[in-house]
């Protein structure tokens, strides 16, 4: 189960790193929130896996870690916040620039 | 009495002109005086002990002992003889200045320089830590680039003032590492330590970039060839300044600072070839273009830069009495180079030039002068009875003492002899080109009109001194010089015996150098018209090619690190990451740690498998943009499904509203974006990016599978222990939130109105009439308010209500809480705003979301505040059970109180954030604000 959960974080961030570097701000959204996923998987594993004992007291033997979890539950809105903030961002480049390019003008060809 | 005291009068006398803007100079001079008579008294309080062989006063405060770093002072003969010159002479010039200035406005900001320079200068000599020293060199560094670039209107003022910066400042960057390098060698920066470790600093591996690096600052703040260049153009500053800074004092730090750690440097072979060799350069070199200077301040500037070659090469020479002749040098130099500047200085402002070859026959004006500067030049000429004539005497005496290497022998001799010719004929030429010579040739200002006999008072006392010193040199001697040579050696060394400078070879030599230098100057008209015709070697235009092509080559370099290119840097990051990270895990040898694996279930891996793919869809879909955004919601799915597998239902529910609500915003940034990303990435750059991104991937995969397989150790046992009896919740995600860690969360929710705040500063005066690209495409809203939509929506928010009510007040205890039953209900009005359309919901809501989301925070402050009022800390919380109809009893806590600011916070800020951007996407534009 371990290696699975890792695999998926691995797969998860190679695609959010992928879109980041591309060249259009929607892409680099898309790629953003696919980051903040692996990361709050991350996260959220570091308090290990623990199948049917959610944080409750009484509820049953074995509780995963509650600690991540409080973490993890503020990040993920947080991160809805930043989504936002940055598809504003992203909005406003467009009407200013006349273009979606990260760079904030369109070239003709990759500059790299 | 503190030693801090000598500099700190200066300092803080500093202020004194400065808070007298625009007043005359007579009383600026006067109040400047004062700091600076008074530390040259407390020095002179000194002088007996010293005089008498005392022991070197130190006086230490630590500041930042685990640097090495300490305020610490020491005064000894060295350091006594270089402040005296630098009070004495400091005085003597803000006298002058009084008359140099009178009528000038902005002399305020010269005195405050003046006296903060003094400060600095002081700093150096009587620093004992050597890095404190450094803090001083540097900022007299400074303090000389603003005295330079005093006229700020003149060009070449600006430009000689960056010069000098760049060549002292770079110099003082090399002192740096050399000092570093020098204080762990001897394990102390403090100078007694220094001094002490000389045999271990010179057997050290590192001595010779050690003495290469202060050698360099040394060279270029004492302006030695080829570091020369910055001392002619600071020729620009006022004429106090060139007369204090760039010949008594400031240019002699490199060669303070030499004679000061020639006992833990000095006498190896390096040494006497670096030093040597420069000093004999410089000192050719200057003699030679001093000669052919037709500007007076100008051939001051190259004879200052001869005699300080001159020192330099004494302090290299290494013979028993080569060094006493370079401190005793010194002192002559500075007491007769800072008049003969004071003369160039009222004789520009008299005839309006410096041309030499104009300016003649000024006995006639100014007589007094004439015979004031004529010992002076006298002095620097080396006439019989003067200082000079004894100096150079000294020199010559120890050229010949030389005895190794085997070239040395005959080759100083002959060349400090044939230096003293050129000096010769350059001082016999500033004194009579200047006052005989004719008349004078189209003077600017005609008639001249010398200074008034007061304003000679300080040409005087230092013309005075230099005949003392002529006359009676051993009484001088003792009681300045020999202390500070005996402290240059750091060991007991014989007086100069001044009875044995009798005839011989030395005064053979000097005859030599006096009628060849007359014979010179005599000859001087062919050699001029031969001078003419050589090729002319600007300095300035060197130095400025080599400036540019140093910005030209940095410019270059940066440039290519920086195009501009936002996905590069982002490479760059993920690449160094990468580096810096895979170094890191190239060191773990095994990766499975060894815990037990959980055993896999076929649901879970389908799911597991169902969100790669859904990931992997987005990253190539990615140009057709909404299927990859309904792609993306589905991995937002399944990522709240893999939170709930895990025991985290908490987050489960956040991660399922807060997906709805990030879908909803994306959908609405997208019916303006574009729908499809242009595929522009070349092969090689697709490339790129997918090894940046599958390395990255691969790392994500090895060190978290490297976490899970590890033993736990957590923190969470206290929260779980205590979370019923502290917190009175059961739910321990909740009680962490909003009691155990609330102040955490406080700063959350506060980032999260930042968010929404800002957002609708964005979206307030955006307008996407200028829309770029493909206007809303037909087929968006083919129905805007589907009925069945609309129909249902109005049903479901009562219940949704509801269910958000219940799920904030079980939130203690079962999963819920705050921050989901704000979602919920946010979920719930946006449903509204869809189903209905902006102008219906804004119709029938109320949209106060800025306040809602500033009540929120205070609510949660002012429940933490609370706690105060019952002498607890911040954020304490109590509890208690309440039992209400229908629901039951539960637990009451004043965290809920602070979890409904928490609530009202995530409603506010998601709806404000909604409302704002779906009002963006309205056909009839932004129209009123909303929240």
């Amino acid at each position: 189960m371990e290696l699975l959960y890792a695999i998926t974080l691995g797969v998860l961030t190679t695609c959010g790193i992928y879109l980041l570097l591309r060249a259009r701000t929607f892409t680099v959204i898309l790629g953003l929130t696919l980051l903040s996923h692996a990361v709050n998987l991350y996260l959220f594993a570091s308090g290990r896996l623990v199948a049917g004992g959610p944080a409750i007291i009484g509820l049953t033997e074995r509780s995963a870690d509650p600690l991540p979890q409080a973490l993890v539950l503020t990040a993920i809105v947080i991160g809805f916040a930043m989504t936002a903030f940055v598809v504003v961002l992203a909005l406003k480049a467009a009407v200013e620039l006349r273009n979606d390019h990260v760079d904030g003008e369109n070239p003709d060809e990759d500059r790299a | 009495m503190p030693l801090a005291l000598i500099i700190l009068l200066p300092l803080t006398g500093a202020c004194l002109p400065a808070l007298m803007r625009g007043r005359s100079s007579l009383l600026l001079a006067s109040v400047s005086a004062i700091p600076a008579l008074l530390s040259l008294l407390l020095l002179l309080s000194w002088l007996p002990h010293v005089m008498h062989g005392g022991e070197a006063i130190v006086q230490q405060l630590t500041w930042l002992p685990s640097l090495g770093l300490n305020v610490s002072f020491r005064l000894d003969g060295l350091g006594l003889l270089f402040a005296l010159l630098i009070t004495g002479i400091g005085c003597l010039i803000l006298l002058y200045a009084r008359y140099y200035f009178e009528g000038n406005d902005a002399s305020a900001r010269f005195f405050t320089l003046m006296l903060l320079f003094m400060s600095a200068m002081l700093g150096i000599v009587l620093s004992e830590n050597l890095l404190f020293l450094l803090v001083f060199w540097e900022l007299t560094s400074l303090i000389s680039f603003l005295l330079i670039g005093f006229n700020t209107d003149r060009h070449a003022a600006r430009l000689g003032a960056r010069m000098s910066l760049v060549i002292t400042g770079g110099g003082g960057l090399a002192l740096l590492g050399g000092v570093v390098l020098l204080g762990q060698a001897a394990g102390s920066y403090e100078l007694s330590a220094v001094l002490a470790a000389g045999d271990r600093i010179r057997a050290h591996e590192h001595y010779g970039l050690m003495l290469n690096l202060i050698l360099l600052g040394a060279f270029t703040k004492s302006a030695q060839f080829p570091f020369h260049l910055w001392l002619p153009h600071a020729m620009s500053a006022p004429t106090p300044v060139s007369a204090y800074l760039h010949s008594a004092t400031m240019v002699k730090a490199g060669l303070f600072l030499l004679a000061r750690l020639h006992p833990a440097l000095g006498d190896t072979s390096a040494w006497f070839h670096l030093v040597t060799l420069t000093g004999m350069l410089t000192l050719m070199l200057g003699a030679f273009v001093a000669m052919f200077m037709h500007d007076m301040k100008g051939l001051l500037a190259y004879s200052t830069v001869s005699h300080l070659g001159l020192v330099m090469l004494l302090i290299g020479l290494g013979t028993p009495m080569a060094l006493a002749a370079a401190l005793f040098h010194l002192v002559c130099h500075a007491l007769f180079k800072a008049p003969l500047f004071m003369m160039a200085g009222f004789v520009d402002r008299a005839t309006g030039t410096r041309d030499m070859r104009r300016i003649n026959g000024m006995w006639r004006f100014m007589p007094a002068m004439m015979v004031l500067s004529g010992i002076c030049a006298a002095a620097m000429a080396g006439l019989p009875l003067m200082s000079g004539y004894l100096s150079k005497k000294m020199l010559f005496t120890e050229s010949l003492l030389v005895t190794a290497p085997d070239w040395a022998v005959v080759v100083i001799p002959a060349w400090v002899t044939l230096a003293a010719l050129f000096s010769v004929a350059y001082s016999i030429r500033i004194f009579h080109n200047v006052f005989f010579n004719g008349r004078p040739i189209n003077l600017p200002i005609w008639p001249p009109r010398g200074p008034r006999p007061a304003a000679l008072s300080p040409i005087a006392l230092l013309a005075l001194a230099t005949l003392l010193v002529g006359l009676a040199p051993a009484p001088v001697y003792s009681a300045l010089v020999q202390p500070a040579f005996v402290a240059a050696h750091q060991a007991l060394v014989d007086s100069y015996d001044f009875s044995t400078l009798g005839g011989g070879v030395p005064m053979a030599m000097s005859i030599v150098a006096l009628i060849g230098g007359a014979l010179f100057y005599h000859m001087r008209d062919p050699l001029f018209r031969l001078h003419a015709r050589l090729p002319e070697v600007d300095a300035k235009e060197i130095f400025d090619w080599i400036m540019r092509s140093a910005i030209a080559l940095s410019q270059r370099r940066v440039f290519q690190l920086e195009n501009g290119s936002l996905q590069r840097y982002l490479a760059f990051i993920l690449l160094t990451v990468l580096v810096l990270v895979g170094l890191e895990l190239m060191g773990v040898d095994h990766w499975d740690g060894g815990v037990a694996l959980a055993p896999l279930d076929p649901l879970t891996v389908m799911a597991a498998i169902l969100l790669c793919l859904a990931a992997i869809g987005v990253a190539i879909y990615h140009h057709h943009r909404l299927p990859a955004l309904l792609l993306l919601g589905v991995t937002g799915l399944f990522v709240t499904v893999t939170f709930a597998r895990f025991s985290a239902p908490d987050l489960a529910l956040t991660q399922l509203m807060v997906e709805v609500m990030a879908v909803v915003i994306m959908m609405l940034a997208l019916s303006f974006l574009p729908q499809k990303s242009p595929k522009e990435s070349s092969r090689s750059r697709f490339y790129r990016d997918l090894t940046i991104a599958v390395l990255m991937g691969i790392g994500v995969t090895a060190f978290s599978f490297a976490i899970l397989t590890r033993p736990q150790e957590t923190i969470s046992d206290f929260f779980l222990a205590n979370s019923v009896p502290g917190g009175g919740g059961t739910n321990v995600v909740n009680v962490i939130l909003v009691d155990f860690r609330g102040f955490d969360t406080l700063g959350e929710i506060t980032v999260l109105g930042i968010a929404a705040v800002a957002v609708f500063a964005f979206t307030r005066d955006l307008h996407l009439k200028e829309r770029v690209v493909d206007t809303i495409p037909g087929h968006w809203v083919a129905e805007p308010h589907p009925i069945m939509l609309s129909t249902v929506a109005r049903l479901v928010l009562p219940i949704a209500l509801m269910v958000s009510a219940y799920i904030f007040l079980r939130g203690h205890n079962l999963p819920g809480g705050g921050f989901i039953a704000g979602l919920i209900t946010a979920v719930a009005l946006t449903l509204q705003y869809m189903a209905g359309g902006l102008v219906w919901a804004q119709e029938r809501m109320l949209t106060p979301f800025r306040p809602l989301i500033g009540a929120g925070i205070l609510i949660a402050v002012f429940t933490g505040l609370g706690s105060w009022l019952f002498g607890y800390p911040f954020l304490t919380s109590a509890h208690g059970h309440v039992r209400l109809p229908l629901i039951g009893e539960f637990e009451l806590a004043t965290a809920m109180l602070f979890d409904l600011g928490v609530y009202a916070t995530v409603v506010g800020a998601t709806l404000l954030v909604l409302a704002n951007l779906g009002k963006l996407m309205t056909v009839a534009g932004p129209g009123k604000e909303i929240g």
